[in-house]
């Protein structure tokens, strides 16, 4: 009978301790697998045709779990304390065919044989996640929810290059890149997707290489073409989250005009110089992009990075705070920038916010703005004339 | 004396300077004394007939002044008046 000051090294003299690869063929020659676990730990993974039942109720729902006091039961845990203890308990019992899997499921696992993990992740996948399951706002729900999800990014330029890296290392599943642009040497400066030896190669690929070396879960779907009222409607219809970087005044209306037509969230930031601007549009619950900014500003009020420089790190900062959003948004946690918009100054080192909110005579999400018939969804002015100062309105 | 914050494509005309003090009772006080002092940036904030720009963004703090009485906005020294213009920025390829 195990005693209290009994160590456990003494109760493992007493037990069958078998190695995994033989609990492994115990169990397919019919023998009753049994996790003693705690149920948190039988939810994370445990082993195929186990039937869980914690140690501290297993004396009470053993004759229920294996009526047949002389058949052949294999238990394990975590490493094999609880389960030798168990083991000793059923064998004072009466069980007289009680033997423990050595090292329990962590030695399993080393011996790379398979388990059945939570809701979807992988053994890799946990290991690989644990520092985001870790924390109770994401958790495996979370963590399933990120690598279900699809985000697209517009432009694989300064902000797309950065949060590509982290929503991949994040474990975004399906990453997609709009840009029709190749690496030019002036780009590695702060687009650290990147790398020398790919000049002159298409961005699209190029931020693929990158995506699919860090993380493996990825899917990366190139466009390798420029947006426009012909196809943004097909390239974004499939993505739950928008990321835009867009260089140019009429890409930035375009998608927003089709994002409030498809109701799909916006994560959208620009840098120029030393500061940068973010904001979060979701289509009816906070602003769009055209409540913010009516009307596109002309040309000499809108340089861009190319004319008047950017710093680097506001490429990856800005970059980051719309990783940041997409994730928040995607896992369903914390409070999205809907409503507001922060400005960055990196000089200063400081950062503004400022509240935004829908415009009722917005023409595109305003309360009178027109319902788009069927007939007229995909049909966008022309959006080059519009930003040059012609605009062409919606007829 | 209020503070206007200048965005970054304004700085040229304003000696580069990123902060003012400026004197005036209004919003609108405010950024017509800011042109009367740096006249380059008039044409830039406002249209012909003196009419705020549809295409620049002024806050009062963090409030966008369109949803307050716009140029008439009463104005107290210690507010900070934010000029906003759009920016696109994000790709930087040139065009």
């Amino acid at each position: 009978m195990a005693t209290a000051a009994e160590s456990i090294e003494q109760i493992k003299q007493r037990i069958d301790l078998i190695a995994s690869r033989k609990a492994r063929e115990e169990v397919e020659a019919g023998a009753k697998l049994i996790d003693v676990r705690e149920p948190h730990e039988w939810d994370e993974a445990h082993l195929e045709g186990a039937v869980h039942v914690p140690q501290a109720e297993l004396l009470d729902r053993i004759s229920e779990v294996a009526p047949d006091r002389f058949e052949r039961i294999v238990l394990y845990c975590r490493t094999d304390n609880r389960s030798s203890r168990a083991a000793d308990a059923l064998q004072d019992l009466g069980y007289e065919n009680v033997a423990v899997m050595r090292g329990g499921i962590v030695d399993w696992q080393e011996n790379g044989l398979p388990v059945v993990a939570a809701q979807g992740l992988s053994p890799e996948q946990r290991m690989r996640y644990s520092r985001h399951t870790l924390l109770p706002e994401v958790g495996v729900e979370g963590q399933v929810k990120l690598l279900n999800s699809k985000v697209l990014l517009i432009g694989a330029g300064g902000l797309g290059a950065p949060s590509a890296f982290y929503l991949a290392a994040a474990g975004v599943g399906t990453i997609g890149i709009v840009d029709d642009d190749v690496v030019d040497e002036t780009n590695l400066q702060r687009q650290i997707i990147h790398t020398t030896d790919r000049v002159g190669m298409p961005k699209t690929a190029s931020a693929k290489a990158s995506i699919e070396a860090l993380n493996p879960d990825v899917k990366v779907v190139e466009h390798r073409t420029r947006m426009n009222a012909e196809n943004i409607l097909d390239i974004i219809a499939d993505y739950d989250v928008l990321l835009d970087g867009a260089d140019n005044f009429p890409t930035r209306y375009l998608l927003n005009d089709a994002s409030v037509r498809l109701r799909k969230p916006v994560v959208s930031a620009s840098i120029l110089a030393f500061d940068g601007q973010i904001s979060t549009f979701v289509p009816y619950e906070g602003p769009c992009y055209r409540c913010l900014y009516p009307v596109p500003p002309p040309p000499e009020m809108a340089p861009s990075c190319g004319a008047a420089g950017v710093l680097g790190v506001m490429a990856g900062i800005m970059g980051m705070l719309q990783a940041n959003e997409v994730i928040k948004l995607v896992a369903g946690i914390g409070e999205p920038l809907i409503d507001r918009l922060l400005l960055y100054d990196s000089l200063g080192t400081r950062f503004t916010e400022l509240k935004v909110k829908r415009d009722p005579d917005c023409p595109v999400c305003g309360d009178s703005a027109p319902e788009i018939p069927e007939s007229e969804m995909g049909k966008f002015p022309d959006y080059e004339a519009f930003c040059a100062g012609e605009p062409v309105l919606r007829s | 004396m209020s503070t206007v914050k200048i965005p970054p494509v304004l700085r040229a005309q304003t000696g580069g300077e990123a902060e003012l003090q400026t004197c005036g009772a209004t919003v609108g006080d405010i950024l017509r004394s800011l042109a009367e002092a740096h006249p380059g940036t008039r044409s830039q904030l406002f249209s012909e007939g003196g009419e705020l720009n549809r295409y620049v963004n002024v806050y009062l703090n963090d409030e966008d002044v369109r949803v307050l009485d716009g140029l008439d906005t009463t104005v107290s020294e210690s507010d900070t008046v934010v000029i906003l213009p759009a920016m696109a920025g994000g790709q930087a390829s040139l065009r």
